[in-house]
């Protein structure tokens, strides 16, 4: 925490305000999918990052916020209680899935959330009745609050930013609370904070649970956004994506889940000539990030920072401790 | 067994004949003490003598063959390490355990907070939990306070050893169980952490029982000693009285 | 009654083959603490290697296996080990999870530009012949993929008990410390680990491949398929991970006949939540003590 730390987010955040005025539709919307997939990231990374637990089904949980807020809307229920219903919704599945494989070894909630996210698939896929199958729904409206209609893009995109710094708000609180000094001790020595009284098990499944809320959020931004939702855009690969997001970010770091999903969202564009090898290229950038600096782009600039001005200070007292 | 908190003749700790077998070997044989409030008790024997595995035992990390431990009256068996610590158990350990890129204050805040209120209320409280202040007097009192804000790993090896105690005191535990608090640690150093335990168990009552190599060490340290070898306990006595027992010197020197 | 023989057939030849995949999953984990989330593209790319061999070089179909078999070796076993998982073992499991996904979506998608998004037929080893076995159609093909499968597994496990290799492979394995002072190469036994697994994927493509035609997106399924036999049969095992198989292959093909072709997919899903709940050590591991 440095003292300019403020000053630089109130100038972020008149950034953000600023961002979309004069500019055209595609863009603004581009911006929009880029807060609501920093929001899943986000959550995403209080799982991966601080709790140390892979998730694959981030995109479910969306997809959950999703159908809900959806089916919640078209029947005439304002989106304020679709979206907290999806919360809500995505916290108990998450609480749901995360109990029993966390009881287990070797990241075997990876393997239950993969499960599950591919079961979700096939019910949204299959319950045609309820869920549209494979054509979706559509005709979901934009939610006016107070009289005032988020219909238009830039009003949309406002509409996402206060959901966005909401969403960030409760991540800092999160992680400046006792759990954040808790998932850090975890991170730094396991045995040492169980010993101290630190409920491993449960810590980490509220963590995964309410990353996973942070998804059904996101979801419900989604609808509204798209204004058309099918399977597919809740299959599988998308989760693969928001957990690459994370970590080309810097997953365990604030900002980490911002930056991870502007280059996920804007690599697309600026890696438009390379058409389909895009992804090709994006895991192989992964792959090689994760062999050099497992801690993402953010990691890399601390590694480079540090280089250019080396911290003596902290090695020498180890030498100290050695002969002692 | 029905006790009340404040009897001071009931014990903190009562080992009844524990036995562990790994194997064909049997590394503690039928051992049985009581350990009561305020007690220094030594737990002091040459290498394969049985005590880190009685030790294990006591935390619940090692199910014993034969036998059991109770604290407060309360089984320890199978007890998960963050309930013993709830239970008013603190520890530490043999190798540095400390949170190396926290601060003194953080690691010393982390060892009280899960102690008190819900894991809600810590989610929805102060970030310090309430705990600086009480913290803050720990780290003075193992005179830390010069690097309250330093992360514990860049400490010295002697300082990082009054970070784990400190941490282990920090929940206000009856009973604390040191694990080779003097190993390699110097001279210096060893004197001022054993001035404090000293200190810290005529202030607060605490019960220890310490695992140690450094008989002198031990023998200034604590009120009691148990001598272990061979899995038994062959001497227990004041450290004068271990100090002239002829079966101890013969099982250091002979051992 | 025909029916439910033939269901079992043919499941018992698709979980063979699963097996095949699971088995390979399990060595790694024991190896080398290596979760490879890209097992089902380890299966998924010698195909292509063959089908490369076939239609590109133009060479006959025993030759291009062998290529396959040389190419899985070097890229999926050597490369894989060496570039990727040495790297990064110094810096947990948790970078190498994630390395893993990045390396199946790399190698789904390179299959995909550079070869062909579409199913390519894939040519049969075995004579697709269908007998009739008291009232129950049986093909030649599920009969020797389960032979062949099963020749593996089994040799897998004469080798690594039998043999000097195998058994230090397994030293090694379990406690790579003591495995080093005894005086065993620790690391080329992890290479051995690494190019049997590669040797397995190879097999297991080969074999299904005829099947389910050669696409690009069939290490999903693959994949998941392989992880929850692994964790169905007890993931710290060879038998665990062939039992897991084939109960997997024979679930699916009973559920596709007699449940739902739609749900066909979430049958083994249920089977590891199923399985994660109540028997979390797997059907025949043991446990290995709790996590946290």
């Amino acid at each position: 925490m440095t003292r300019y730390q403020p000053i630089l987010i109130a100038l972020g955040i008149a950034a953000l305000l600023v961002a979309p005025i004069g500019q055209g539709n595609y863009i603004i919307y581009t911006l929009c999918s880029w807060l609501l997939f920093s929001i899943a990231a986000m959550g995403l990374n209080l799982t991966l990052g601080y709790a140390g637990q892979v998730s694959l089904a981030q995109a479910g949980f969306m997809g959950i916020g999703a159908y809900i807020t959806a089916l919640m809307t078209l029947n005439g229920i304002h989106w304020s209680v679709a979206a907290l219903i999806s919360i809500l919704s995505s916290f108990a599945v998450g609480l749901l899935l995360g109990y029993p494989a966390l009881r287990v070894q070797h990241h075997f909630l990876a393997f239950v959330t993969l499960a599950f996210n591919t079961l979700l698939f096939l019910v949204l896929r299959n319950e045609e009745e309820i869920t549209g199958g494979s054509f979706g729904l559509v005709g979901m409206e934009r939610p006016t609050f107070f009289g005032i209609s988020t219909d238009s893009n830039l009003a949309f995109y406002y509409f996402s930013l206060v959901c966005f710094l909401l969403a960030a708000a409760a991540m800092w609180w999160i992680l400046r609370s006792p759990w954040g000094r808790a998932f850090k001790a975890l991170r730094e020595n396991p045995i040492r904070a169980e010993s101290l009284g630190l409920k491993i098990r449960r810590q980490t499944l509220l963590a995964f649970a309410i990353g996973s809320a942070f998804g059904g959020l996101a979801g419900a931004l989604q609808t509204p956004l798209v204004q058309f939702i099918e399977p597919s855009s809740f299959a599988l690969i998308h989760s693969l994506k928001l957990l690459l997001m994370v970590v080309v970010g810097g997953s365990g770091f604030f900002f980490g889940p911002m930056l991870g999903a502007a280059v996920v969202i804007l690599l697309p564009e600026m890696l438009r000539f390379t058409e389909g090898y895009y992804l090709i290229i994006y895991s192989a950038l992964v792959i090689v990030l994760m062999v050099y600096s497992p801690n993402g782009l953010i990691g890399l600039g601390q590694k480079l920072a540090e280089k250019i001005k080396p911290r003596q200070e902290a090695r020498r007292d180890l030498k100290q401790g050695v002969q002692l | 067994m029905n006790m009340r908190a404040d009897n001071t003749n009931a014990p903190i700790l009562s080992v009844h004949n524990i036995s562990k077998q790994f194997g064909g070997i049997r590394a503690v044989n039928g051992v049985s003490f009581d350990v009561r409030k305020g007690e220094i008790l030594g737990l002091i024997g040459p290498n394969g003598s049985g005590k880190s595995t009685l030790f294990n035992c006591i935390l619940g990390q090692l199910k014993p063959t034969e036998g059991h431990c109770e604290i407060n009256g309360r089984s320890t068996d199978g007890v998960r390490p963050a309930d013993l610590s709830l239970m008013g158990v603190g520890r530490t350990f043999q190798q540095l355990s400390v949170f190396p890129k926290m601060s003194v204050l953080d690691n010393v805040i982390l060892a009280g907070q899960e102690h008190q209120g819900s894991m809600l209320s810590r989610l929805l409280g102060k970030p310090d939990a309430g705990l600086t202040g009480k913290a803050e007097q720990l780290i003075e009192f193992f005179r830390l306070t010069p690097y309250r804000d330093t992360p514990a790993g860049s400490l010295s090896y002697g300082q990082q050893k009054l970070v784990d105690a400190a941490m282990a005191f920090m929940a206000g535990p009856g009973i604390v169980l040191l694990d080779e608090p003097a190993g390699g640690v110097n001279l210096t150093m060893l004197g001022h952490l054993k001035e404090r335990l000293v200190t810290y168990n005529r202030e607060h009552g605490t019960t220890f029982v310490v695992i140690e190599h450094n008989m002198e060490f031990v023998m200034s340290l604590c009120t009691r000693i148990i001598v272990l070898a061979q899995g038994e306990i062959i001497a227990e006595g004041t450290p004068d009285e271990i100090r002239s027992n002829q079966m101890v010197i013969d099982a250091y020197l002979g051992g | 009654m025909a029916e439910l023989i033939q269901i079992l057939v043919s499941g018992l030849a698709a979980g063979s083959i699963y097996a095949l995949a699971a088995v390979g999953f399990t060595l790694l984990w024991q190896a080398s603490q290596t979760i490879n989330f890209a097992q089902g593209e380890f299966v998924m790319l010698p195909a292509f290697f063959v089908l490369i061999g076939m239609t590109v070089l133009g060479l006959p179909m025993w030759t291009s296996i062998l290529l396959a078999l040389v190419l899985s070796l070097l890229i999926l076993g050597v490369a894989f080990k060496r570039l990727i998982v040495e790297p990064m073992l110094p810096h947990g499991t948790l970078p190498l999870v994630i390395a893993t996904i990045a390396l199946g979506l790399l190698l789904k998608e390179s299959v995909k530009e550079f070869y062909g998004a579409t199913a390519q037929p894939f040519p049969a080893i075995f004579p697709q012949t269908v007998y009739n076995v008291a009232g129950a159609s049986v093909s030649v093909q599920d009969i020797c993929n389960l032979v062949v499968s099963m020749l593996a597994i089994g040799g897998l496990q004469l080798f690594l008990n039998r043999t000097r290799t195998g058994r230090c492979m397994q030293a090694s394995a379990q406690n790579p410390a003591v495995a080093e002072i005894l005086g065993v190469n620790v690391k080329r036994m992890v290479l051995y680990t690494f190019l049997i697994n590669a040797a397995l994927a190879t097999i297991a493509s080969v074999l299904i491949s005829p099947i389910y035609l050669a696409k690009f997106s069939n290490g999903e399924t693959l994949g998941l398929v392989a992880f929850i036999a692994a964790i169905v049969g007890g993931f710290n095992q060879i038998r665990g991970a062939l039992v897991g198989g084939l109960l997997i292959g024979v679930i699916d093909n009973l559920s596709a006949v007699y449940i739902s072709a739609q749900y066909r997919a979430a049958m083994p899903l249920l089977l590891l939540i199923a399985i994660i709940l109540l028997r979390p050590q797997g059907l025949l591991g043991t446990p290995e003590g709790r996590t946290v």
